[in-house]
């Protein structure tokens, strides 16, 4: 359901209809932004905004800062197991 | 591609698959039958299929493949009454790709397009509403599902027609929601779920409350995840967390896509758009209560089942069928009567085999494997 | 009627530069010319009349320009010993060419006309040599499209040192097609030694394909607007037989070789695996997409291994030649960044497995129906 992707905003085609240009790995195309557009974020300050697209609408700004914790996480749980493992090998060598 | 592939990183992967494995093995330990995990969303199930993750789960782990298909649990009558729209001479029906082979009692819209119905696909619906623009002598219908997701992209280009005073546009309107349909399967009394991967895309329109009854009233944990294989990893780690410690929240695992209000701008167009059916009749599930909106009566210049005369068909799904109790997660697509006999991706009988997000087809397309591994063992 | 042919070589331009017949009744009826960008394609032009007959020498012929096809016959004439010389048997293949738009970033109709035909010989080992030319014209068509896309035939039918040697023009009412159909056959002479079948893949053998995947598919779907997407990506449309000549001089015992055109990479694996009882286990993180495709694929929920290429062959060689057929396929353009994406193996008969770049694995089906977009 809801298939999504995430491109970012090159260009703002229409500030008054709120359409901009999103790139997704150099594959453009025209969307529609209300979404992601309020009083705090006008649509000219929209550009180079990461977003995600779902049928020629930009659904959401994407959080730059919690995308970073989450790999983050991923990557720390994962240096962990790999620490765990690395224990547990040496653990096997010298009993 | 930014926030894409580092999702997608192989060598975290092999280091959560054992974290996951070790996890589970605890949390399984005295149970008499593997976890059972749901997906509700069908872009998940795809996500698993795709990589394969399927496969790379620990056997204490089993992933049921839920409701969140809404190109399958589409009614059949539906389909005949969008058939019957795209028939009128003056209309040109519009719709997703994936809609387009969904099978009615006699035909899909494919085929009312090579018997001559003018039926074209679209990516947005406000590529139908430029059909709209470029044919004012004709009737463009554009035939709207998804769940919450897709519901505020139809909501704002009907406001934009109203804007633009576009009188040709309408929509034959088949929007869903996700949360009374999670409570039907909740409420189902041979229920064998122990948690959820909760809908990203949808919790990114809705917000996580919505979900909280499914902690509160029901004890299961929720975890909303992103649609990266490891998002996905890390949801099902953390559910299995959750159940370690006995704990049953919503927890948010897709932060950079959903906020815990939702959207605000995107729920408002939906509030001013559509309202609440009482019931809504999904394929496989039957009639749930205010599961499916409908346009307003203020925008009722723009609503299909209002504009032209409707025929309003039910047709019973196929007796065969076992969708229902795949769905509840009560039975295996594998294990269905019909799956890959008489019900296949290209005679689908089911709803589950007609998308290919839908949880049969991609067990059929992508799946399929348990019956190698044990041949492939045999012989290395 | 069959074989382009001249009817009166007699007939003349008139000073007005219109053409003008006398029929039976004495009247003068009027016969478009064939030159100028604004005149287009009628009835008369495949009546067999002298409308025709100028169409024929004025576009096609001169477009194709060669001494078999200048003869004008009802068919063209082959010697044979110069065909034994060459190998040991006849490769003749037919394809027709419908597509919609009939230019596209890469190509158009005509390059794919010439090229499918002569990438469908070069697989089974056979060097191209002689291609016959087929059109069905909608009324109303211009005579410069056609002429581009003669034009661009004869430049593709070069680069593979082929000639298009005979052909039929039908010219049928607005509506009754699609602008221009294209149909096109070919004839080839294989090598001796040379023994290419969907049935030889083996285990240990390795598959090898000559570059991305999916750039024609995604092109089209890009050019036909309706999806408004914009990108720079470009049909891969391109001839195959120099690569398939140089595949077979290192490594004559190629046992596989197909273009992969419609249904893509995922179908012509799974007709090898099919028709040699095989297993082809893939990797994924070794086949080469483009970042613009797999942007198209992402945003429309596509599979590139589905997508159609228009330029591109899938190889099963054995196991020892593979790095000399990488090689020789590296050297030449078309085949630069050529890859070695799998590996064949006994079991799972017929089928196709993937290992995903995310580690897991996965079975890759026959294509059921067209790809379509998927959006919910």
């Amino acid at each position: 359901m809801c298939l999504g992707i995430p491109g970012k905003i090159v260009e703002i085609t229409n500030a008054e209809n709120k359409l901009a240009l999103v790139d997704v790995a150099g594959v453009k195309r025209e969307v529609n932004i209300v979404c992601i557009v309020d009083d705090e974020h006008p649509p000219e300050s929209c550009l180079g905004d990461w977003v995600l697209i779902h049928v020629g609408f930009a659904m959401t700004r994407i959080n730059e800062e919690e995308a970073a914790r989450t790999l983050e996480l991923l990557h720390e749980l994962g240096e962990l197991q790999e620490e765990f493992q690395a224990m547990k090998n040496s653990e096997k060598e010298n009993p | 591609m930014k926030y894409v592939d580092e999702f997608r990183d192989p060598e975290q992967a092999r280091k959560w698959l054992e974290k996951i494995s070790a996890l589970a093995k605890q949390v399984q330990a005295g149970k008499d039958r593997p976890l059972h995990i749901m997906e509700v969303c069908g872009g998940h199930t795809h996500t698993i299929f795709r990589y394969g993750i399927k496969q790379m789960l620990p056997p204490e782990i089993e992933l049921v493949h839920g409701p969140g298909c809404p190109v399958c649990v589409l009614p059949m009558g539906r389909v005949d009454d969008c058939l019957a729209l795209a028939e009128h001479p003056e209309v040109i029906l519009t719709t997703f790709g994936d809609a387009m082979r969904v099978p009615g009692s006699l035909k899909s819209l494919l085929q009312a397009k090579a018997e001559g119905a003018d039926v074209r696909m679209v990516y947005s619906p406000t590529d139908a509403l430029s059909i709209a623009r470029k044919h004012p002598d004709k009737e463009v219908v554009f035939f709207a599902l998804g769940f919450e997701t897709t519901m505020p992209s139809t909501a704002l280009t009907v406001l934009q027609a109203e804007e633009e005073g576009i009188k040709n546009f309408s929509l034959f309107c088949n929007h869903i929601t996700i949360i009374p349909t999670i409570k039907a399967i909740l409420d189902s009394p041979d229920l064998q779920l122990d948690g959820f991967l909760g809908p990203g895309h949808v919790s990114m329109i809705i917000g996580q409350h919505p979900y909280l009854f499914i902690a509160d009233e029901h004890k299961k944990p929720l975890v909303i995840a992103g649609f990266e294989p490891l998002d996905i990893l890390q949801s099902i780690w953390m559910i299995l967390n959750q159940l370690k410690e006995q704990r049953h929240e919503i927890e948010n695992q897709y932060g950079r896509v959903v906020q815990v209000e939702g959207n605000h701008n995107a729920l408002e167009a939906i509030e001013k758009v559509f309202e609440l059916r009482e019931f809504f009749e999904w394929r496989g599930l039957g009639s749930i209560e205010r599961s499916g909106v409908r346009v307003r009566e203020g925008y009722a210049l723009y609503d299909a089942e209002r504009k032209f005369s409707i025929p309003n068909l039910k047709i019973a799904d196929p007796k065969s069928c076992q969708c229902g109790e795949v769905l509840r997660g009560t039975l295996k697509p594998k294990d269905c009567k019909v799956f890959g006999t008489t019900c296949t991706p290209e005679t689908p009988l089911g709803a589950l085999m007609v998308s290919t997000e839908g949880a049969c087809a991609a067990y059929y397309s992508y799946g399929r494997m348990d019956s190698f591994e044990s041949k492939r063992e045999t012989t290395t | 009627m069959e074989g382009w042919i001249l009817l009166n070589p007699k007939e003349k331009q008139q000073p007005d530069g219109n053409v003008y017949r006398m029929n039976s009744r004495n009247a003068k009826s009027f016969v478009p010319p064939v030159t100028g960008k604004s005149q287009t394609i009628s009835l008369a032009h495949g009546s067999g009349g002298k409308a025709m007959r100028d169409l024929i020498e004025d576009v096609i012929v001169k477009s194709f320009d060669n001494p078999a096809l200048n003869m004008l016959d009802d068919q063209a004439r082959f010697d044979l010993k110069e065909l034994t010389s060459l190998g040991d048997r006849l490769a003749f293949t037919t394809d027709s060419y419908v597509v919609d738009p009939l230019f596209f970033p890469g190509g158009d109709i005509g390059t794919l006309a010439v090229n499918g035909t002569v990438n469908d010989l070069a697989v089974g080992g056979a060097e191209p040599l002689y291609l016959s030319c087929g059109f069905i014209l909608e009324e109303g068509l211009t005579v410069e499209t056609l002429r581009l896309i003669t034009g661009s035939m004869k430049k593709e039918a070069d680069k593979s040192h082929v000639s298009i040697v005979t052909g039929d023009t039908k010219v049928v009412h607005r509506g009754a097609a699609d602008k221009l159909f294209i149909n096109t056959s070919g004839i080839g002479v294989i090598p001796r030694g040379v023994n290419i079948a969907a049935t030889r893949a083996e285990p240990g053998d390795m598959v090898l394909i000559n570059g991305f995947i999916g750039d024609h598919g995604a092109a089209i779907l890009e050019a036909r607007g309706d999806l408004s997407l914009k990108s720079s990506i470009e049909s891969d449309c391109q001839p195959l037989s120099k690569m398939v000549q140089a595949m077979l001089d290192v490594c004559p015992d190629i046992h596989c070789l197909r273009d992969a055109t419609r249904g893509g990479i995922a179908t012509v694996l799974n007709e090898f695996a099919l028709c040699s009882n095989v297993c082809i286990r893939l990797d994924e993180k070794e086949i080469p997409l483009r970042d613009e495709v797999r942007g198209l694929c992402e945003i429309l929920g596509l599979d590139p291994l589905y997508l159609a290429n228009e330029g591109k062959l899938l190889a099963i060689v054995p196991r020892e030649s593979v790095e000399r057929v990488l090689e020789a396929m590296r050297l030449l353009p078309e085949g630069q960044y050529s890859a070695v994406i799998g590996e064949v193996v006994e079991v799972p008969e017929k089928r196709v497995l993937l290992k995903t770049s995310f580690g897991g694995e996965r079975i890759v089906d026959m294509m059921v129906g067209d790809q379509l977009p998927r959006i919910c």
